[in-house]
């Protein structure tokens, strides 16, 4: 019987790793179908912003309580995985509490803290939950955000039910444990009752050893299960965060946030018009300005979209989704993961080469109206827990439409004539540029726009 | 104070007679041509007048940054523009520029050293403070500005664009008036509206537009002088003021305005 639990154990373990594997290559696979860009300067900085704005979890404090309920749920989390290492030995062994021996006395203690951690999560999770089903958070809400619609709503109330339910099998499976413990059964050494799951102990008071050895076998299964699952299944959801927080805010942008990224190609180009260029021939021409598709963007850019997490302190915070606009920079990352995630499948569907689908983020996912609405304020990089630019990918799609399809709003287009003409965004001649030194010395004459500089 | 004989000197005028300035003078397009913003440049100018700084503007060489075109899209326009400025900030060897436009910094300090267009760029914010700090300028406010209520408005392209969010605040707090700030200040300040190219359109369908959010967060505070450091907000500012018909009560003024009327300039 061990042994047939043992060679399940090791044939679903390998199914989750080979899936999982699966999921993080064309995770990076489609990632790497973005632009280069250096992000590898200044380690020592970068490793410094990693360690506040991810491992330190700092921006989350914003929001004070909710900082402390996230912070108890991220820390619960990766310290509660020690135990699964545990687990997964046992497992495979088809031991029970391995490292029960070696640590003695201290094992309990550590068990203890691994509870209470799971007890924190537990609660914090539910707040979470009521949190998202019953208080109206504003930024969670579908009437009033269309992107939250169908599955993200759902997912975020399906993770935090998996955590709730994975801290619960925890508590009890141990509980049952040392009930059986009392018992004297055979297979279940003596280590002593637990913080947290003690006092859980008297709902298996009346319970048959029989049964309490089948409730801890099936927390256990549930237990990690649940946790083969939930590792398969946050590679397809919003949850990718927990990973992918940590490298998105090591490669994150070290410029002044006003600073937009410049286009060589560009340059050259202008360079050879005002005559300043001698060695014309090495120009390469693009084949489109700026980004239509998730191809076009950098590498960064994607890696953005997998590392969202839809919390919507973004468009909470931007001045035109406030005001009823279109835009939301958190759609903005949204649209850009589904149309990498399906560029994804359609790459898995065809040997791994992307097959044109006639489809693109520019025109499918977002529409020309959302990246109108931009300010430019930088409210919604500012607010990013993990240090995701959205108006990157806006500003990049907008040169897109101005450039390449020639299309601009018509205020816009004569904005840009005037430029090109007088040298200002609006009708006046720049010969009159300096008048108003009129008002407070006397210019002269000689001094009063006759030349043409245009 | 009428007897001051104020001096506007361009950078043809001074390489003419061999002299370097201390600081290029950056107008801006709002600067030269809004009416409303021509005020801001003149009352800068006799600030450094009066605080004898040895100034400089390009005159009829100066032309647009290229802002309002880069961040509409129009990259082309925009190098454009950039490359001839820098052509003429090279001719004369510029080595310091001041702006009173917050949009004008951000491209000559950030994106100009991309074509090639070194040099020190200050907002007119950060030389005020410094001119305050120096003692160049010693603003005599106590009569003008006690017990009147200020509100800073913080222009996107000075604070979360470039991190400039106290040298504006410590300026107003040389003026001796009662610092008043919005929920939405800082790192969390709201946009007016304007930026990115929407000063040049119109907004796009909504339920309301952005200057009226933020005018109503602005009259929150009970503040009669709304101040700001940008011509953009400056425009749309005043414009929700007006649109809330508080032209009376509430004034919006930049603050080389507000520094100028506290040394009666």
């Amino acid at each position: 019987m061990a042994i047939i639990q043992q060679i399940i154990f090791i044939a679903i373990l390998a199914g989750v790793a080979w899936l999982m594997y699966q999921r993080i290559g064309i995770i990076g696979k489609t990632i790497r179908l973005g632009k280069e860009e250096d992000r590898t300067d200044q380690p020592s900085k970068r490793l410094s912003i990693m360690m506040r704005v991810a491992f330190g979890q700092k921006k989350m404090f914003d929001r004070p309580l909710i900082g402390v309920l996230h912070f108890a749920v991220y820390v619960g989390f990766i310290l509660i995985n020690i135990e699964i290492l545990e687990i997964v030995l046992d497992g495979i062994l088809g031991t029970h509490r391995l490292f029960s021996a070696a640590l003695s006395n201290f094992y309990a203690a550590l068990i203890g803290f691994f509870e209470l951690l799971a007890l924190a999560v537990l609660i914090a999770c539910a707040i979470f939950l009521i949190r998202r089903s019953f208080l109206k958070v504003e930024r969670f809400q579908p009437a009033r955000h269309r992107e939250m619609s169908g599955w993200p709503q759902l997912d975020g109330k399906l993770i935090l039910v998996f955590e709730i339910v994975l801290m619960i099998a925890i508590l009890t499976m141990n509980a049952a444990d040392s009930a059986l413990q009392d018992l004297g059964s055979a297979h279940y050494p003596i280590t002593g009752d637990f913080l947290v799951s003690q006092w859980f102990k008297p709902l298996f008071a009346e319970w048959s050893e029989g049964t309490l050895i089948a409730y801890e076998r099936l927390a256990w299964w549930i237990h990690i299960l649940g946790i083969f699952i939930f590792a398969v299944y946050l590679t397809y959801s919003k949850h990718l965060h927990i990973a992918l927080a940590f490298p998105n805010t090591y490669f994150s942008r070290l410029e002044p946030k006003g600073e937009m990224k410049n286009m060589p190609e560009i340059t050259q180009e202008v360079k050879i018009m005002l005559g300043l260029d001698t060695q014309a021939g090495d120009t390469t021409v693009p084949e489109r300005f700026g980004a239509k598709d998730v191809a076009d963007l950098s590498w960064k850019n994607l890696m953005d979209a997998y590392s969202c997490t839809e919390c919507g302190r973004c468009t909470a915070a931007c001045p035109a989704n406030i005001t009823g606009k279109k835009l939301s920079p958190r759609k903005i990352m949204m649209d850009t993961r589904d149309r990498l995630e399906e560029v994804g499948r359609n790459m898995l569907a065809n040997n791994g080469e992307f097959v044109n689908d006639n489809k693109n983020l520019l025109g499918d996912y977002i529409i020309e109206e959302e990246i109108l609405a931009c300010t430019t304020c930088n409210a919604c990089v500012q607010e990013c827990p993990v240090l995701i630019n959205p108006l990157d990918i806006i500003l990049q799609l907008r040169r897109h439409k101005v450039m390449d399809e020639a299309h601009a709003p018509g205020s816009w287009n004569m904005m840009f004539q005037n430029l090109d003409t007088n040298q200002a965004p609006w009708k006046f001649s720049a010969n009159d540029r300096f008048n108003w030194a009129s008002a407070v010395v006397d210019r002269g004459p000689e001094n009063k726009s006759t030349e043409s500089g245009i | 104070m009428s007897e001051i004989t104020y001096q506007v000197p361009t950078m043809a005028e001074m390489a003419a007679r061999n002299e370097t300035p201390e600081v290029l003078f950056w107008v801006g397009c709002a600067g030269s041509f809004d009416d409303r913003y021509k005020k801001v440049t003149i009352a800068f100018v006799k600030i450094l007048n009066a605080a004898r700084v040895k100034f400089a503007v390009l005159g009829t060489e100066e032309s647009c940054t290229g802002d309002p075109a880069r961040r509409a899209g129009n990259e082309f326009t925009f190098q454009m523009l950039a490359m001839s400025n820098i052509q003429v900030l090279d001719i004369y060897n510029v080595k310091k520029i001041v702006t009173a436009c917050p949009h004008c910094f951000n491209t000559l300090k950030n994106e100009y050293p991309a074509l090639g267009g070194d040099y020190e760029v200050l907002h007119h914010s950060e030389y005020l403070q410094q001119l305050i700090d120096s003692g160049r300028v010693r603003p005599q406010g106590g009569e003008v500005f006690k017990g009147k209520k200020i509100t800073f408005h913080d222009a996107c392209y000075l604070g979360r664009a470039n991190d400039v969010y106290e040298a504006p605040r410590h300026v107003l707090e040389a003026l001796d008036a009662d610092l008043v700030e919005m929920k939405r200040c800082r790192t969390k300040g709201l946009c007016c509206g304007a930026g990115g190219g929407q000063m040049f359109k119109e907004p796009e369908p909504g339920k309301k537009d952005i200057n009226i959010e933020r005018i109503e967060e602005a009259l929150q505070t009970g503040a009669d002088t709304i101040a700001v450091a940008c011509p953009f907000c400056m425009v749309m500012m005043t414009d929700g003021v007006k649109n809330k018909e508080k032209e009376q009560s509430v004034k919006v003024y930049d603050l080389a305005e507000l520094v100028a009327q506290a040394n009666g300039l």
